[in-house]
């Protein structure tokens, strides 16, 4: 409070600090680092120049003929021309809107399950219908619906399906590869140690391999599995190998007095693992989950070598055309631009998680 | 039904070749407050560990309530429903809100629908006077609630015996009381508890009887009175002399 006949020591009012001021050549060329930096930050920009040139301004978005795109520019009119057989391979055309279908299904089913107040049995139950759905709606043979055989499902839908199916079987196989892997009883944390290892230690190329070409000349007469299918066997144990890693390093960040105040209020096991323990484990292991989820979406593109149809294989496919001259740069971008999108949708959605979890941890 | 709430006869319980419970009998009739004391590694948490079976026993028999600790699994769950657990660190779900943390529990291990379970929770967390952060994190709060939040946890699953190990030893002091009272407002309500604790002040209000442990060893057991004034045992006598000089 002013009490009456205070005296107050008034601040001194000062000018603000003075700031040296230096030339602009002395900031871009002052010593050897910045000189060097400028440098290199010139040719970089130099360099983009023509890649620019090449993409936007000589580049033909609409063309009456493939011939026009002879010029050297990009030919972004190709892409329009086989937009259809990129995304959806050799699916018959009459039949595509089901192929649309399938991926605006998965689109909608990843949105309404972001969050994870939503993540319970029901919405399991949920996906696996969707998933059915799906399978149905690019197979047909029911419901009125053409049949499709798997040979001819390509493109997107594939990709998207190898990629949710694939991370979304191995989840739970990762779940119990990583418990099997702590677990106090020898047979079966041998049985998980020596599938993980397997599995980590053989490239992804060699089991699809082994899944595509090998397995129908080992299964008995009359069995067969199809290719499709099995391609998806191969993705789905690599992701689960991966996967239990990461779960397992989870689990090893987490309290052992969590489980013990489980078992002492009586939750029985495997609702406490569900509802206790792997929330958690979880939660601690956010970022490396995303990094592996978005290796494993890349690496669906892998099963062109084994024929499947996924989007990159229908991409190569589409260059092949003799009409067009030379648009494989054009095809390969646009196939990029999908995959960074879904990868880089991924990482911001893992980065929302996190900012959850610690605001939840330091209210 | 005539038996003790928790009786002990000779319980043995080695840590590989470590002995860590020398023929341990003790028991504790229906509504008793028992205090457990006694010096560091003296096997105070591995004696109320073995009571609910977070720790198995090698030798002697547990009884809780008309049960006895065994491998037949039926009776362990029977167990865990006589016996609540506080743990010195909380324990509490940090993933789960406060109100998740005390219903949750009740609807996984004993199938209590969820609107129940609530109101349940709910009015448990207000005997220990914290229902107003039920929609916390456990993150968000300080040790003391914390522990009040455990205590409330435990409670829901409806125990008929309360056992706390070193409860207040993780609090700053200033938190100490108010878990404290929360622990006597229990005992007043007639809860069977058994309590490892060096709180000499909560010992003498509260409890009806002191155990001494040492080396594993139940050495001396008696009202408060007597175990801090005129104890038998001089290991007894020197423990206590050393906490009535720290306190
Ligand atoms: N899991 C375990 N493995 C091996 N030894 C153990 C284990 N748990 C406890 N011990 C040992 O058993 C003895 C008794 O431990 P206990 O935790 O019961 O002591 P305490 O009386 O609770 O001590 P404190 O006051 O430090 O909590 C100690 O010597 C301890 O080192
Ligand atoms: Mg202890």
């Amino acid at each position: 409070m002013n009490a009456p006949g205070a005296v107050y020591n008034y601040i001194e009012p000062q000018l603000p600090p003075h700031i040296a001021r230096k030339p602009l050549l002395k900031i871009v060329f002052g010593d050897f680092l910045s000189a060097t930096l400028t440098i290199v930050a010139i040719a970089i920009i130099l360099s983009i120049l023509p890649v620019l040139n090449w993409a936007l301004i000589n580049a033909h978005w609409n063309v009456a003929s493939p011939a026009e795109c002879q010029d050297g520019g990009a030919c972004w009119a190709f892409i329009r021309a086989k937009a259809r057989l990129i995304m959806f391979g050799l699916y018959p055309p009459g039949e595509q809107w089901r192929a649309v279908a399938v991926i605006l299904l998965i689109l909608a089913m990843i949105l309404a399950s972001l969050s994870p107040r939503l993540w319970n049995a029901k919405l399991l139950a949920v996906w696996a219908t969707a998933i059915g759905v799906m399978l149905i709606l690019m197979g047909g043979g029911i419901a009125g619906l053409r049949f499709v055989p798997t040979s001819k499902w390509g493109g997107l839908p594939v990709t998207l399906l190898l990629a949710v199916l694939s991370l979304g079987l191995a989840f739970p196989l990762a779940v119990l590869l990583a418990l099997g892997r702590r677990s106090p009883l020898p047979v079966i944390r041998s049985i998980s140690v020596a599938v993980i290892e397997l599995v980590r230690g053989l490239p992804l190329v060699g089991l699809l391999f082994v899944a595509a070409i090998l397995l129908p000349l080992l299964l008995p007469a009359g069995w067969t599995i199809d290719k499709l299918g099995r391609t998806l066997a191969a993705l789905t144990i690599f992701a689960a190998a991966y996967l239990a890693e990461v779960i397992r390093g989870g689990l090893q960040g987490l309290d052992d007095g969590q489980i013990e105040a489980a078992e002492a209020l009586g939750i029985p096991y495997w609702k406490m693992i569900w509802h206790i323990v792997l929330p958690q484990a979880i939660q601690n292991v956010i970022p490396p989950l995303t990094n592996t989820a978005i290796v494993m979406v890349k690496n669906t593109s892998l099963v062109l070598i084994v024929g499947v149809f996924d989007m990159l294989s229908a991409a190569r496919s589409a260059t092949t055309d003799p009409a067009w001259p030379a648009p494989s740069t054009e095809a390969y971008m646009f196939v990029a631009l999908i995959y960074f999108l879904i990868c880089f949708g991924i990482s911001l959605y893992s980065r929302h998680l996190e900012l959850k979890v610690s605001a939840r941890a330091h209210g | 039904m005539s038996r003790n709430a928790i009786e002990l006869q000779g319980v043995e319980k080695f840590y590989g070749g470590f002995h860590a419970l020398k023929r341990a009998s003790l028991s504790v009739s229906l509504g008793e407050r028992v205090v457990v004391c006694g010096p560091s590694g003296s096997g105070k948490s591995t004696i109320i560990r073995c009571i609910n079976r977070l720790e198995k026993h090698d030798g002697g028999r547990i009884f809780v309530g008309d049960v006895e600790l065994g491998d037949d699994l039926r009776n362990l769950d029977a167990v865990r429903r006589e016996a609540g657990m506080v743990f010195q660190q909380f324990n509490l779900f940090p993933h789960l809100t406060v109100m998740e943390n005390c219903a949750l529990p009740q609807i996984l291990s004993r199938g209590t629908r969820r609107k129940a379970a609530e109101e349940n929770a709910r009015a448990y967390l207000d005997r220990v006077h914290i229902l107003d952060q039920a929609e916390k994190y456990p993150g968000q709060l300080s040790g003391g609630q914390k522990q009040r939040v455990a205590i409330a946890r435990a409670l829901c699953m409806r125990p008929k015996i309360m056992l706390f190990d070193e409860p207040t030893s993780a609090l700053d002091p200033e938190m100490i009381h108010e878990v404290l009272d929360a622990m006597t407002e229990l005992a007043e309500g007639g809860m069977t508890m058994m309590v490892v604790t060096h709180e000499m002040g909560f010992a003498r209000s509260v409890a009806d009887r002191v155990v001494y442990m040492e080396a594993g060893e139940i050495v001396e057991t008696g009202p408060p009175k007597e175990m801090f004034g005129n104890a038998r045992d001089p290991r007894t006598q020197r423990f206590m002399s050393t906490i009535a000089a720290s306190a």
